[in-house]
């Protein structure tokens, strides 16, 4: 107990008296939060859009024309049943699909006509803007048509999906994803550097040489590290809260198991990666490229998964933060309990068994 | 922890069967990395407060073997005891009769002194006061003054590395394994650091210690050259240079190390 509090005391010096380490750390939440929160995509081109053109006339095909000819969108798909709609929309063919009713001529013609803007928010920024664009067109159009002395009237009834993302804020869905990101830059990149440092200066050996189990020695290099990781998803969380107004909906200890939980994995992690690198640069390439990278691009943080090819999809099966990541986005957006997330919290369960084992088998007190 | 190391330095005087009353015995070790052999066939033994210099030249085994020693490597074949310790099977025994200071530099370069020797001392079980004590007697002793607050990379090496040396020996270990404790030091300091090296001799303590420095082979009590792996020479440093007709252990060295 007591190697372990010298332990936690020696790496909160080291951790303090690094600057840089101690900018990254603490700020990094901070930056990411406001990069992520604020940096909103506003131009979007050539976007794969459906058309379900139940009435097929003149007047359908020149707001067609239109909506195809403003550059901001490419048609892809012509929808001929409700059906297909849902087909298209989960296989990510396309991000909207415009459905214009029966006899849209006819009906224009005698006063109003009906046409629905129909969006797939799994990315709100993206469905949000593309709205606006479609619907800007269609009532251009409508200016156009009335100034030739007609007085019809399109209504545009929008349907965009957003069950748990009503205000489609884009940081709601950020921040899950940001908390994920931090834990493993702090648990598993800064461990594995960590723990590589002491080996690239001698001072690993040392330890070894002292009758301290390796695992205390482990242990007692990595807490510090887990109370830090707790600590930076704790700022996230209060600040996402503060400047964006993003609800925590579900139980905070519901939340605190399952991320404990990631944190051993990636902790875990860190370990193997530490045990495999001879100096710190490589340790640090090998959580650059290797999980980082892939936590990024294909655990859904910024992609959704089910828009992957099968490969990926398949590959983002085997990256513990996907699975967090879908447990984070129930507790947080959608308040939902253990009662619905139990597969997949026996999924992060069974990685933090596997990869602590492996940590602890190679992490040996000889060294080779 | 210190009642504990007693009780362990007692063991050496029990029956082993490489021997007793010696500090370190070593029959045949050897350590093969893959095809290569590093270390060949070495047998030695050191007493209790001898001061043994186990010289070679760059890669010639020196670090392998003391890893095996200190229970860092597992040794290939062959036998050894450190302390009446197998290093096969009793390396927890041994290491808490041993100090150990690696060729790397083994303080934490970002921490004082005192912050070095509470994290060191702490590990091995001493007490705040105890490591209070041992902080302020080590300013003292090396006259630090201020500078004991200043960060270990801000010192020059050869302050470091007498610290280095003094908390190797901070838990009051039986036998001390230095491993070119002097390298890239001045000749004044090196001067200073071989005090240390016969005060820690004097209060009983075994000292085994590489060197690249010949005139620093002629302070320790016995030498062992080592040549690609093998021990070559062995003996008191003015039987080596009778042994082999020379003036001083640098031509020894020279004539073992690199035959016409
Ligand atoms: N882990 C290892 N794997 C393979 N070869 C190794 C390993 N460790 C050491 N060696 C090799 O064993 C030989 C002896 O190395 P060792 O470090 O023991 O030499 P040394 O006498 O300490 O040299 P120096 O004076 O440079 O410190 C060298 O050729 C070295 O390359
Ligand atoms: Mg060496």
């Amino acid at each position: 107990m007591k190697a372990f509090k010298e332990f936690v005391r020696k790496e909160i010096y080291h951790i303090s008296r690094d600057y840089r380490t101690l900018f990254v750390l603490l700020g990094m939440p901070i930056a990411q939060l406001i990069i992520f929160g604020f940096a909103i995509r506003t131009e979007i081109s050539e976007a794969d859009i459906g058309i379900f053109d139940k009435s097929k006339d003149h007047v359908t095909q020149k707001i067609i024309d239109k909506i195809v000819s403003s550059g901001h969108f490419k048609l892809t798909e012509y929808i001929e049943s409700p059906e297909d709609m849902e087909k298209s929309f989960r296989a990510g063919k396309v991000k909207q699909i415009i459905v214009f009713e029966e006899n849209f001529a006819h009906k224009l013609g005698r006063g109003s006509a009906q046409v629905q803007i129909i969006n797939d928010a799994s990315d709100p920024n993206v469905a949000k803007i593309l709205n606006m664009y479609a619907s800007t067109i269609i009532l251009d159009f409508l200016k156009g048509f009335n100034q030739n002395g007609m007085a019809g009237n399109i209504v545009i009834a929008p349907q965009p999906r957003m069950m748990y993302n009503p205000e489609m804020r884009s940081v709601y869905m950020f921040v899950p994803g940001l908390i994920v990101l931090i834990l493993m830059l702090v648990s598993a990149l800064m461990t594995s550097v960590a723990i590589t440092k002491e080996k690239e200066k001698g001072t690993l050996e040392v330890l070894l040489v002292s009758p301290l189990r390796p695992q205390t020695i482990i242990i007692g290099k990595v807490i510090p590290y887990l109370l830090l990781s707790l600590f930076n998803a704790a700022t996230v969380l209060v600040l996402s809260r503060a400047i964006f107004g993003v609800p925590f909906k579900g139980s905070m200890l519901d939340f605190a198991i399952v991320t404990v939980i990631f944190i051993l994995v990636a902790l875990g992690i860190g370990i193997v990666i530490s045990t495999i690198s001879k100096t710190q640069q490589t340790a640090l390439m090998i959580s650059l490229a290797g999980l980082l990278m892939p936590t990024v691009l294909l655990s859904g943080f910024i992609f959704p998964i089910e828009n992957m090819p099968w490969a990926l999809q398949l590959f983002s099966k085997v990256i513990p933060a996907t699975w967090y990541l879908i447990i984070l986005k129930a507790i947080m957006l959608k308040g939902l309990s253990f009662g619905y997330f139990w597969q997949e919290t026996l999924v992060l369960i069974g990685f933090m068994i596997f990869l602590l084992t492996v940590a602890n088998k190679k992490f040996k007190v000889r060294l080779e | 922890m210190n009642n504990d190391n007693t009780n362990m330095n007692t063991n050496m005087n029990t029956t082993n069967s490489l021997g007793y009353d010696k500090a370190i015995v070593s029959e045949n070790l050897t350590k093969k990395f893959g095809r290569f052999t590093a270390v060949d066939t070495i047998s030695f033994s050191v007493d209790k407060g001898e001061i043994f210099g186990f010289l070679g030249a760059n890669g010639a085994g020196k670090t392998t073997a003391m890893r095996m020693l200190t229970g860092l490597l597992l040794p290939t074949s062959g036998r050894a005891s450190v302390a009446g310790f197998d290093v096969f099977t009793q390396t927890e025994e041994i290491k808490r009769n041993i100090g150990y200071m690696s060729q790397k530099f083994s303080l934490y370069e970002d921490l004082t002194i005192g912050e070095n020797i509470d994290f060191y001392g702490g590990i091995y079980g001493l007490g705040r006061s105890e490591l209070k004590t041992k902080t302020s007697e080590m300013i003292e002793k090396f006259s630090l003054g201020d500078a004991g607050r200043k960060l270990i990379k801000d010192l020059p090496l050869g302050w470091k590395q007498m610290l280095a040396f003094s908390v190797a020996m901070i838990h009051n270990p039986q036998i001390v394994f230095l491993d070119e404790p002097t390298g890239g030091v001045d000749p004044i300091t090196r001067r200073r650091f071989w005090d240390l090296i016969y005060e820690a001799s004097s209060q009983g303590k075994t000292i085994f210690v590489t060197t690249h420095y010949m005139d620093e082979a002629e302070y320790c009590g016995r030498v062992s050259i080592m040549v690609d792996g093998l021990i070559e020479a062995m003996g008191r440093p003015n039987d080596l240079k009778l042994q082999y007709g020379c003036d001083s252990m640098n031509d020894v060295f020279v004539k073992l190390a690199r035959p016409e």
